[in-house]
């Protein structure tokens, strides 16, 4: 649809401040930017020349009718899947030809729409893997670097348990990951992203499938850690999450970008009201 | 008696270790290798190739285990990146392909005539009461340590429990006490060491190859590489998002793997010594795998314990021919002894309806967490 959609619309919007129910916050230079993105399945067009900007320190939302290609779109930016066209930056830097586990190395980390979990670890090695560059995570390391790796470990489970507690999890620090509910692993998986210290979090459906006191608890979560620093980019069909956390909201229907703007102005597009109508 | 039990022990240790390989990479990593024996052939011939050459035992060794990692790389290279059942197929076919080069490539491994006569270790020693003694001492090392693993594992396992017993704790405890008699019978074997050097010599070996290669695999199961193998077997998607390049750490896990089954092939090359194709058929990687999965995948104790009882069985259901025919003289509607070849498929296919059992009945295997079988996804 609109061609060069990014740079009319995205653009005039760095370092502008923005108010919200959230509060005011100082939003920064583009932390995450694509262009041009394009995935085909077979005959079908997933993603068709979609764009996407983040920037620093905001909660960007990305919304749209079921199958309009969100989910593609974030397999797209964390190299998940490799694009058929376009081009993703993170801090500046081109990134999608990177494999995905060094785009987290980078800062960028992404949750599943179906939270995944590693059910036959605990929640608390859950939270361990997580951690970027391990000193441990070497073979040789294991063997030469006993201490430091156990001195890693240490902090590293202070920090963990410090996350588990703010989620509500530290209770369940040492049960199977795998004997969560499906709102505990939601959060499992948004504090084992936090636990790589990003900076960026890409959370698809934080809210999906969650009870309203959990829901609560997320966004919660949410606000907190991004009053603290950190980036999101959420996919939400809860209308209520969208409204209360995000800055920005970008809508995509049919695999194209649909408007962009701040959440009152979505709600009250004619254009967007029939996408979801219309489906 | 006790040099049958000698025997024993070793064939014993060697599938423990072949299977601590395997362990690893299924049990650990998720991965399917249907093709094991394939480090197994390429570290046995490696081994008695290069020591008829000449080449000294303890540098043919490493060098099977280094051939048997670049091969797990290779085929690592070309299926990991492809859907997970590719591996498991192109591994069994491999391992057919080294078994066939091994029956046709006569000018190196001697076809099925085999490769016969060449240099076991320590066959030349002849130690004196002193070094006797110090045998002992490491394998009175190893047998404390290990009592010492197994008396903590039944004394958690009775706490858990409330004070009662179940199965598993008898059939651990009735295996404690079997191993008294084998340490005692191994112990005077290495006092009469000179008796058969090679066999006694390769008993100590062979007890600690399985010892090392057990400590090592615990204490890396137990370090963060360890877990990143663990998240790569429950979901390798979690892992590549949280920054692990799982590609390599599976060519990691198959390496390694495949490394330790080919000292496992030095170790059966020196126990049959004699090398032949058909030692490596697909058969014996299936051994491989009843012992993990007997055991409890991913539980190196497991493994040990599951070579023990597979070889305990084996041993065992060696005299039903004698049995069955003892009992048809008596009572003639039992049939009389089969012959050789019907008995061994009478043997699987009686272990395969043992395991059948057991996957029924504890489908974690004999060591294995039961919690974990009801965890969702
Ligand atoms: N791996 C795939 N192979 C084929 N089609 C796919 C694949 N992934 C997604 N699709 C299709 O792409 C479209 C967009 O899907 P998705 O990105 O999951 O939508 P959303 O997350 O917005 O609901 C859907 O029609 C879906 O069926
Ligand atoms: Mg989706």
């Amino acid at each position: 649809m609109v061609d060069n959609f990014a740079s009319s619309d995205a653009s005039d919007m760095n370092s502008q401040t923005v108010s919200q129910n959230s509060g005011t916050r100082v939003l920064g230079s583009p932390l995450l930017t694509a262009n041009g993105l394009v995935k085909r399945f077979g005959g079908l067009v997933a993603v068709d020349n979609a764009a996407i900007e983040v920037p620093q320190g905001s909660i960007t939302g990305l919304i749209g009718p079921n199958g309009a290609g969100k989910t593609t779109l974030f397999n797209l930016l964390s190299s998940f899947i490799t694009p058929d066209a376009g081009q993703v930056l993170f801090d500046s830097n081109p990134i999608q030809n990177l494999p995905p586990h060094e785009i987290a190395h980078r800062g960028m980390v992404r949750t599943f729409q179906v939270a995944r979990v590693l059910s036959r670890l605990s929640v608390l090695e859950n939270m361990l893997l997580a951690t970027q560059k391990q000193t441990g995570e070497r073979f040789w390391n294991v063997w030469l670097r006993g201490k430091q790796i156990a001195k890693e470990e240490r902090q590293q489970r202070d920090r963990a348990l410090e996350i588990l507690h703010s989620v509500g999890l530290a209770h369940k620090a040492n049960d199977y990951a795998g004997g969560l509910s499906g709102g505990q692993r939601k959060l499992l998986e948004m504090g084992r992203a936090l636990m790589t210290n990003p900076k960026l979090i890409l959370l698809d459906e934080p809210a999906a499938g969650v009870n309203p006191t959990l829901i609560n608890q997320i966004c919660d979560r949410i606000l907190t850690w991004n009053r603290e620093g950190m980036t999101f980019l959420i996919i939400e069909h809860n209308m209520d999450v969208i409204m209360s956390l995000c800055d920005r909201v970008w809508v995509l229907a049919e695999g194209q970008n649909l408007a962009v703007g701040t959440p009152q102005e979505i709600q009250t597009n004619s254009q967007v009201l029939e996408a979801y109508l219309g489906n | 008696m006790a040099n049958y039990l000698v025997s024993l022990i070793v064939v014993t240790a060697i599938y423990a270790l072949f299977s601590l390989g395997l362990n690893l990479q299924w049990g650990f990593t998720g991965l399917i290798n249907f093709g094991h024996v394939a480090s197994m052939a390429l570290g046995a011939y490696t081994t008695v190739l290069l020591s008829s050459e000449g080449i000294p035992l303890i540098v043919a060794v490493p060098l099977g285990a280094v051939l048997a990692a670049l091969l797990g790389i290779v085929i690592g290279f070309f299926t990991l990146r492809l859907r997970e059942d590719y591996l498991s197929i192109v591994t069994i076919g491999v391992s057919e392909v080294i078994r066939l080069i091994a029956l046709n490539e006569e000018w190196l491994t001697k076809g099925a005539f085999g490769v016969q006569s060449f240099p076991l270790p320590l066959q030349n020693f002849r130690p004196t009461l002193l070094s006797r003694l110090f045998m002992i001492a490491i394998l009175t090392a190893i047998a404390v340590w290990a009592y010492g693993k197994i008396f903590c594992w039944i004394r958690q396992r009775y706490q858990k429990l409330n004070g009662s017993v179940d199965l598993t704790l008898v059939l651990v405890g009735l295996f404690a006490l079997g191993g008294v008699v084998l340490y005692w019978v191994a112990a005077s074997a290495l006092y009469n060491f000179s008796q058969n050097p090679a066999r006694n010599g390769l008993m100590l070996i062979s007890v600690i190859f399985v010892a090392i290669a057990f400590w090592m695999l615990e204490r890396l199961a137990d370090s963060p590489w360890g877990r990143v193998l663990k998240a790569i077997r429950e979901d390798e998607e979690v892992a590549k998002a949280l920054g692990k390049n799982v590609f390599w750490y599976k060519q990691q896990s198959l390496m390694l793997g495949s490394a330790i089954a080919a000292v496992a092939g030095s170790l059966i090359a020196w126990q049959l010594t004699s090398v032949y194709p058909s030692t490596f058929e697909p058969l014996t990687t299936f051994y491989a795998w009843i012992i993990v999965v007997l055991g409890g995948s991913g539980n190196n104790a497991g493994t040990i314990l599951g070579a023990i009882i597979l070889w305990a069985y084996f041993e065992a259901t060696r005299f039903l021919p004698n049995l069955t025919q003892a009992l048809h003289s008596v009572f003639s509607f039992i049939p009389p002894a089969i012959d050789p070849a019907r008995e061994g498929a009478f043997r699987l296919m009686l272990i395969g309806l043992l395991l059948m059992i057991l996957m029924m009945m504890r489908p974690q295997g004999i060591l294995g967490k039961k919690e974990e079988l009801t965890l969702g996804r």
